[in-house]
């Protein structure tokens, strides 16, 4: 037999990857990206014709759970229809005994490649539309546990996608929580992998770095202002990074990232209200402004009635002393 | 369930068993020795060789293969660690006695080995050569164990098919229509005929590997690093 080439060896370290779709509808196309727990494939539905992404397991996994974690996760996410949670078609077992789910593709960006051309503005809305799926996931008891700017698509219309939700867990609910949300969450395990570290540096919270088993949907906040952060200076977030960002929004972003969880905000959503503020000139809860501070916004909220009520004020200034003399 | 490890049969108490072993755990791992030999104290080919015989000699040593644990680390690594601290005893002790008498002599090919010598990069380490090295080893290994198999399961085809379109550098690479038209096959039997080659080449490799790795841990470890998955 001949000697193996590198080329030759790297085609077959790709073989040896490659999942067996034999007597499933889906044909492969090409890889797509590695997660922690597996590869995700594009592939044709040979039925509806088109494509999809296929998460695979790895062909032998770091440990032996990861399949359930797998199945875990496809559960999760076919639970959670929402526009900005990428929707699951398919889940099972491959021939060669691999757990995989079938989702939809997402033509499209992260959120690291599409943030550098937009302006301040755009980046705050497009913050809102991230806390928006992520709280209806914790109203309905679901952490993610992992958010990152990589783990954030834009699709090709513009919709904002929330990914990987293989580190996601059944969490206890935030108080706003609806009645409904305890009927979606029978049958679930609490937790995969209690106590373990996961997660990225940077964008994962203290609790969450010591393997707190009572890390709650709090977690995915302190995340969340990590992310505004990134948006915001372009860098993970770093006191040092914060020249030049406006006052208010980095008291959003540090109260968001506070070490106790009982001073961050508690809703996703009670964030979004204080960015939305943030939008109008209204005051910032996370913020006490000062006097001066104070005027400027309500100079830039009301532009058009400052300038006519000084405007009047100094006609008539003028009228009072051209009247005395 | 029962794990068959020549790492615990190289520990056995019979010398039968130790060399079966011994010769299994050398046909994976002397050209990354070799290699190693050769790249990190700049041997001569003949000194390389010569070390590569007498290491896995010595290797047959109860004792030596003894002092690998498992749940300590890697045999790769022990193994490499080994050859180190085996090059500098043999360095002090210039009147080593040669150890490799009353062992089958390895069938090492160092023409072969010289000639992918001189396609590594100047930028490798010794150390991470010995690594790909390993996977190139295991894959050969593997392949080996493939065409046995598909040789007395008539399979020679699904082998032939594999070799011409995973192997083989060409450019560009054939299409399956291709390869249907060169084996008069129907194209989709080219897809089936591949699909199974795959399966068989992994299988193939993985019992490999779980044959030299001593625990299933160290088994998915370095099946990772096999795979490219982890470093």
């Amino acid at each position: 037999m001949k000697p193996l080439t590198d080329s030759a060896v790297a085609r077959l370290q790709t073989d040896m990857q490659l999942p067996d779709l034999s007597g499933t509808r889906y044909c492969v196309i090409r890889y797509l990206a590695r997660g922690g727990m597996g590869t995700v494939w594009l592939v044709e539905d040979t039925v509806l014709l088109r494509r999809v992404a296929l998460k695979v397991l790895d062909l032998v996994s770091p440990a032996e759970d990861v399949a359930e974690r797998l199945l875990q996760e496809a559960r999760i996410l076919a639970s959670l229809e929402h526009p900005g949670i990428v929707p699951v078609h398919d889940a099972g077992t491959l021939a060669d005994g691999r757990a995989f789910y079938c989702m939809k593709f997402i033509e499209g960006h992260t959120l690291a490649e599409h943030v550098a051309e937009k302006g301040l503005r755009e980046r705050i809305r497009l913050l809102e539309r991230i806390a928006e799926p992520l709280d209806f996931a914790h109203v309905r008891g679901f952490i993610h546990r992992d958010l990152k700017p990589e783990n954030i698509m834009i699709g090709a219309f513009g919709e904002v996608l929330i990914m990987d939700w293989g580190l996601a867990r059944v969490g206890e609910q935030p108080e706003s929580g609806t009645s409904n949300s305890s009927r979606s969450r029978q049958g679930r395990s609490r937790d995969t992998l209690q106590g373990s570290i996961l997660g990225t540096p940077g964008y994962m919270s203290p609790e969450q770095a010591r393997a707190d088993s009572k890390v709650d949907h709090r977690t995915d906040i302190f995340s969340l202002g990590a992310i505004l952060w990134f948006m915001l200076t372009g860098e993970a977030p770093d006191k040092e990074s914060s020249v030049g960002l406006p006052r208010p929004l980095r008291a959003i972003c540090t109260k968001a990232m506070a070490a106790d969880p009982g001073e961050r905000y508690s809703s996703a959503g009670a964030m979004n209200a204080d960015l939305a503020k943030y939008l109008t000139n209204a005051p910032v809860g996370a913020y006490r402004e000062s006097w001066f501070e104070r005027a400027g916004r309500i100079y830039a909220r009301h532009r058009v009635a400052v300038v006519l009520l000084a405007a009047y004020l100094l006609m008539r200034g003028f009228f009072i002393l051209w009247s005395r003399r | 369930m029962t794990r068959y490890s020549v790492v615990s049969a190289a520990q056995s108490d019979d010398p039968a068993t130790r060399t079966r072993a011994i010769e299994a755990i050398s046909a994976a791992y002397w050209k990354p020795l070799y290699k190693y030999v050769r790249m990190k104290w700049n041997s001569t080919p003949e000194d390389a060789a010569d070390f590569t015989q007498e290491f896995f000699a010595r290797l047959l040593e109860k004792e030596f293969i003894d002092s690998y644990d498992s749940s300590k680390g890697r045999l790769r690594t022990f193994l490499r660690t080994c050859a180190d601290r085996f090059f500098m005893n043999q360095q002090r002790d210039a009147t080593r006695q040669k150890r490799a008498a009353g062992y089958a002599h390895l069938p090492i090919d160092v023409a072969d080995a010289e000639r992918e010598l001189a396609t590594i990069s100047a930028s490798e380490t010794p150390e991470d050569n010995f690594d790909k090295e390993w996977v190139r080893s295991l894959f050969a290994l593997g392949l080996q164990g493939m065409r046995k198999n598909c040789e007395s399961a008539g399979k020679m085809v699904h082998f032939h098919l594999f070799e011409r379109y995973d192997l083989e550098n060409s450019d560009p690479k054939p299409s399956y229509a291709d390869l249907a038209k060169e084996f008069g096959l129907p194209p989709t039997d080219v897809t089936n005929y591949l699909a199974f080659a795959r399966r068989e080449f992994r299988r193939c490799v993985l019992d490999q590997l779980r044959e030299m790795t001593a625990s299933e841990e160290e088994f998915r470890r370095e099946a990772r690093v096999l795979l490219g998955v982890d470093s």
